[in-house]
């Protein structure tokens, strides 16, 4: 009877879980499939191709146009992760290991900020770089990047932090470090993972952007590939952009994926335990 | 062994006592708070104040640089006639631009399809999301593949997902348009805000789900266990036990994915470029700015769209109350 | 090696609160000082300024007869061991105690060579290479120790470093580390909100309560010669009966009886403030079967009948609790003891009696029983002030005294 129970209620479970996956995969393989179509198969609106080729890959790594974008959206997605994760572990620990005021004012602020309407600061900003000669550089991305990506990183890292045992600070502290040498022999290494993860979870943000990618590029110089898939509306070089562009959304997807295939446990305890604590 | 034992401590408490007959503590409340905010700052302390505006200060500096500056600046710019095609008309206009937005029924018409939005998605991916949570947390098998499948969406770039949408609602190519006869349902309004919403939901019910996940870790097993022998159905134990002390992490989450719905742009952009009446503000704030380089009338959307955004979070805070995020008790949990 | 003293120690906190109050003690070097109390009353922020990891917020602290108030914890050398052991657990055993010897710069061979001795003393030599996961409770403790004794401090501080242990290992850690702080002569402040920990463990007991400093002395002293209800209660275990007495011609009407009392107690009735109510205290062992002792024992006290509710028999005696009809004695101190074990509002009505009788007594669970008590060894106490009336020259002199 209890076996036969456990096993029905797994079952249930089982269905519930491949509808989960179905409707999360979807989406994804549909446009993994279009972009193996061939031109002739593209419109036979039929899930899977009938026929396999590579060739909207080798068309879109012929082109600078992707490849351009491609190295803009790396580039530019790596250093604001690096630039926000360093400021934001120096914050965390500060917020989750000091005393000082107006540690409350700073969570209030990177608070505000995670909930600030990003396309409010697009007129303001696309003003001020054109004054500033930030307009369509690398740094003018990096810099809104970075602001939005702070609050993320402050609060996933002060949450692991909060989990690293106070004691063992203290007990550093009574072994004859200094505050530094607690930090970097003993705090550091134990908040090694945290960090890692926060780095996933900012380069996934970067990695996403749009609206600051489509309002603060104008040229290839420094536009991003979601945004460059805009621009891919089969111009000169592409008869019809549709298999292109798939294969460029592809190709941007691979990371995630593997992210997500690689670092699951992390991705999912990075995100519910900032999201706790508010 | 020198015992040398000073009473004097005993006997200062026993004074203390004894004038305050029944005082379960020896020292006087304001005596304390007196003395305590005098009292010197050793160099332990300063110490660490100096470090901690230390680390803090870069973070600080690049957050407030790139918001506050910008958003006063849009203020700035929302009072001005600002046409970069125009840039000798340039003037001062006073509060002319509010008057033309709020007298614009483009405006009003994307400030309702973006609430329509925001409403019918985070309503929807809130009972979606509670079920998925639902399946990641208590699943018996395959939870490391539901959770990985779940994140997928969550970490998907959301321009290529929209792509994705777009195609296979596209006659011809689509295996979605196929079952509607060849119709067109991103040329149509209502159907466009479907899809959109559809989206939407396909995209963000996952980072809900997560949130919620978190709500359902601090639901203690043994009280689920206490209820079930109480005699509590599942959908009881549901409503009764799980519900009440998830309660905090169902608003941050809504309030989270409220703002963020707010903000619909991407996914608007890809799927019908705005067009059949379907922008959301966002999309009409970049409109008027970027195709329009109209500065003066996009800078006070803008400033609209910080306003409202703004409001929304003071009713969710105040409406919630010490649940929100912010809150010291939010905080500290 | 040095000696620590605390001269009118305080620590306030910014929000008002005191949790020490003008702590005056002074540790010889080499002694094994306990700072015992219920929690919160700041004995554990006491350890903490002397460690550094507080600061003071009045008050001066010398150690080795040099201030030492804001001093670092690192220019301090002393060394902690903490209730959590707070092993670093991405170093090894080996690591862990290596570490103070590393950030104080040793060369590499003395610090193998201070570890492995260290290692040795506490039984940690095959464990050197685990890390603190892999682990028993008990064996993180003694690394804990380990990296504490290694570097050879001036002094030792403890926070409740047998709490988290089982009882039965706890037991056997207390001797380990009173038999190392004997071997090692070295200064050591234990910090414990276990009373028998207390009062096995130290040369002098420090008893605290709301942040200030009850009595200070050596375990016996304490337990005899308590100098208030809070001190009289809370040590010993099972703990002191109190008993509610009303002061009437000269004598005390209580629950037990009416009580005789000596003329140094009648002197200190008579005065004009002096209180109406008091509290007698009685320890369970001075308590016996009234059918088991002599002549010459009975008229040294008086004899009591009372129900018998349960018996629990220990081999050696037997712990026998009855009830008594009248007013439970009440007094802030009481309340705050009996919050602490728990016991606040879960006492019946009446008052119980806890007694230990010789194992002989054929006492049974629901008969009536008279009991016998020593009237040399009660204690009387002022409800209002907390003050033990019996005590004379800070010794307790029971309630006939002269």
């Amino acid at each position: 009877m209890a076996v036969e129970t456990t096993t029905r209620a797994k079952l249930r479970w089982g269905l519930l879980d491949v509808v989960v996956v179905v409707f999360a995969l979807v989406p994804v393989l549909w446009i993994a499939s279009l972009s193996f179509k061939t031109p002739a198969t593209l419109t036979d609106g039929k899930f899977w191709p009938r026929e396999w080729t590579l060739d909207n890959y080798r068309t879109i790594f012929d082109t600078d146009q992707f490849v351009r974008a491609l190295v803009n959206s790396i580039g530019i997605a790596l250093i604001a992760t690096a630039i926000a994760v360093v400021l934001g572990t120096m914050a965390a620990y500060a917020i989750s290991r000091l005393d000082f005021p107006g540690k409350k004012l700073l969570v209030g602020v990177s608070l505000l900020i995670a909930m600030f309407p990003q396309v409010s600061l697009v007129s303001p900003l696309f003003e001020i770089e054109r004054q500033l000669g930030l307009f369509d550089t690398w740094p003018g991305l990096i810099l809104p990047y970075i602001t939005f990506a702070l609050p993320l990183a402050i609060y996933t890292l002060s949450a692991f932090f909060k989990q690293i045992p106070w004691d063992l600070e203290k007990a550093a502290k009574m072994d004859g470090a200094t505050q530094g040498q607690a930090f970097r022999r003993v705090i550091a290494p134990l908040a090694a993972p945290g960090v890692f993860t926060t780095a996933i979870l900012v380069f996934i943000f970067c990695w996403n952007d749009f609206l600051f990618a489509i309002t603060l590029t104008s040229t290839e110089r420094s536009r991003t590939v979601p945004v460059a898939l805009q621009f891919f509306t089969g111009e000169s070089q592409f008869e019809d952009p549709t298999g292109a562009i798939c294969a460029a959304a592809v190709v941007i997807t691979v990371p995630i994926i593997l992210f997500v295939l690689f670092f699951q446990r992390r991705i999912v305890s990075g995100l519910t335990s900032g999201a706790v604590k508010g | 062994m020198s015992v040398n034992a000073t009473p004097a401590g005993a006997q200062a408490a026993a004074e203390a006592e004894a004038e305050q007959p029944g005082g379960r503590h020896a020292a006087v409340p304001e005596q304390r708070s007196r003395r305590g905010s005098r009292a010197p700052l050793s160099d332990n302390k300063r110490a660490e104040r100096r470090l901690g505006w230390l680390l803090c200060a870069p973070a600080a500096l690049v957050m407030v640089l790139v918001t506050a500056y910008p958003i006063l600046y849009s203020v700035w710019l929302s009072l001005q006639r600002f046409d970069l095609r125009f840039p000798d008309e340039r003037e001062f206009v006073g509060l002319e631009n509010y008057v033309t937005v709020l007298t614009n029924d483009f405006w009003w018409t994307a400030f309702g399809v973006t609430a329509l939005i925001t409403v019918v998605t985070v309503a929807v991916e809130l009972v979606l999301g509670m079920g998925l949570a639902l399946i990641m947390h208590r699943t018996l098998v395959g939870r490391g593949i539901v959770r990985t499948a779940a994140l997928i969406p969550y970490g998907i770039v959301t321009v290529v997902a929209a792509f994705s949408w777009r195609y296979a609602w596209t006659p011809g190519t689509g295996y979605l348009a196929n079952l509607f006869d060849g119709s067109a349902p991103l040329t149509e309004r209502a159907s466009s805000l479907a899809i959109i919403m559809l989206a939407e939901i396909w995209k963000t019910t996952p980072f809900m789900a997560l949130l919620l996940m978190a709500g359902l870790a601090l639901v203690p097993e043994d009280l689920l266990k206490a209820a079930s022998t109480d005699g509590a159905t599942a959908w009881q134990r549901f409503t009764k036990v799980m519900l009440p002390v998830m309660k905090p992490a169902i608003l941050v989450a809504l309030l989270f994915r409220t703002l963020d719905a707010f903000r619909v742009f991407d996914n608007i952009f890809v799927l019908t470029n705005g067009g059949n009446e379907t922008s959301s503000v966002s999309m009409l704030a970049y409109n008027n700015l970027i195709r329009g380089l109209n500065l003066g009338i996009g800078s006070t959307m803008s400033v609209l769209i910080f306003i409202t955004v703004a409001i929304i979070a003071f009713v969710f805070v105040k409406l919630f109350g010490t649940a929100a995020p912010g809150s010291d008790d939010g905080e500290r949990r | 090696m040095a000696d620590i003293v605390l001269d009118k120690v305080s620590k306030r906190f910014p929000d008002g609160t005191t949790a020490v109050q003008d702590v005056d003690l002074e540790i010889a070097d080499g002694e094994f000082v306990i700072l015992v109390g219920p929690s919160g009353c700041g004995k554990s922020t006491t350890l903490n300024m002397i460690a550094g990891l507080e600061d003071i917020s009045s008050g001066e602290l010398r150690i080795g007869g040099e201030r030492v108030n804001d001093k670092a914890p690192r220019d301090r050398d002393i060394a902690m061991v903490f209730q959590s052991y707070a092993l670093y657990p991405n170093m090894t055993v080996r690591e862990n105690m290596a570490f103070p010897l590393r950030l104080a710069k040793m060369d590499k061979e003395t610090i193998n060579q201070k570890v492995d001795e260290a290692a040795k003393v506490l039984e940690l030599t095959a464990l050197l290479d685990r890390r603190p996961a892999n682990l028993s409770g008990g064996q993180r403790q003694r690394v804990a120790m380990g990296r504490a004794i290694v570097r050879q401090p001036k002094a030792f501080l403890m926070d409740e470093p047998l709490s988290n242990l089982d009882a039965k290992l706890r037991v056997q850690m207390r001797t380990v580390v009173s038999r190392l702080q004997k071997q090692l002569g070295t200064t050591t402040v234990y910090v414990t909100h276990d009373q028998t920990e207390a009062m096995t463990l130290g040369d002098r007991v420090v008893i605290m309560r709301g942040g200030a400093v009850q009595q200070v002395g050596p375990p016996q002293e304490l337990y005899d010669h308590p100098r208030n209800l809070f001190v009289a209660g809370f040590i010993g275990s099972p703990s002191m009966n109190f008993v509610h007495a009303v002061v009437e011609d000269g004598r005390l009407r209580t629950a037990l009886g009416d009580v005789p009392v000596g003329d140094r107690i009648r002197r200190e009735l008579e005065g004009g403030d002096a209180p109406r109510e008091l509290i007698l205290g009685i320890r369970p062992e001075h308590f016996e079967d009234a059918a088991l002792i002599d002549d010459e024992t009975r008229r040294r006290g008086m004899e009591f009948e009372a129900p018998v509710d349960i018996v629990e028999s220990m081999g050696s005696d037997k712990y026998v609790y009855f009830t008594v009809e009248g007013e439970r004695a009440t007094a802030a101190e009481l309340e705050e003891l009996a919050a602490d074990t728990g016991a606040a509002d879960f006492a019946g009505a009446g008052s119980n009696l806890v007694t230990r009788l010789s194992a002989e007594s054929p006492v049974r669970e629901g008969e009536s029983r008279r009991v016998w008590f020593n009237l040399e060894k009660i204690h009387l106490f002022d409800p209002g002030s907390g003050r033990n009336l019996t005590l004379h020259e800070g010794r307790s002199a029971g309630a006939l005294a002269d």
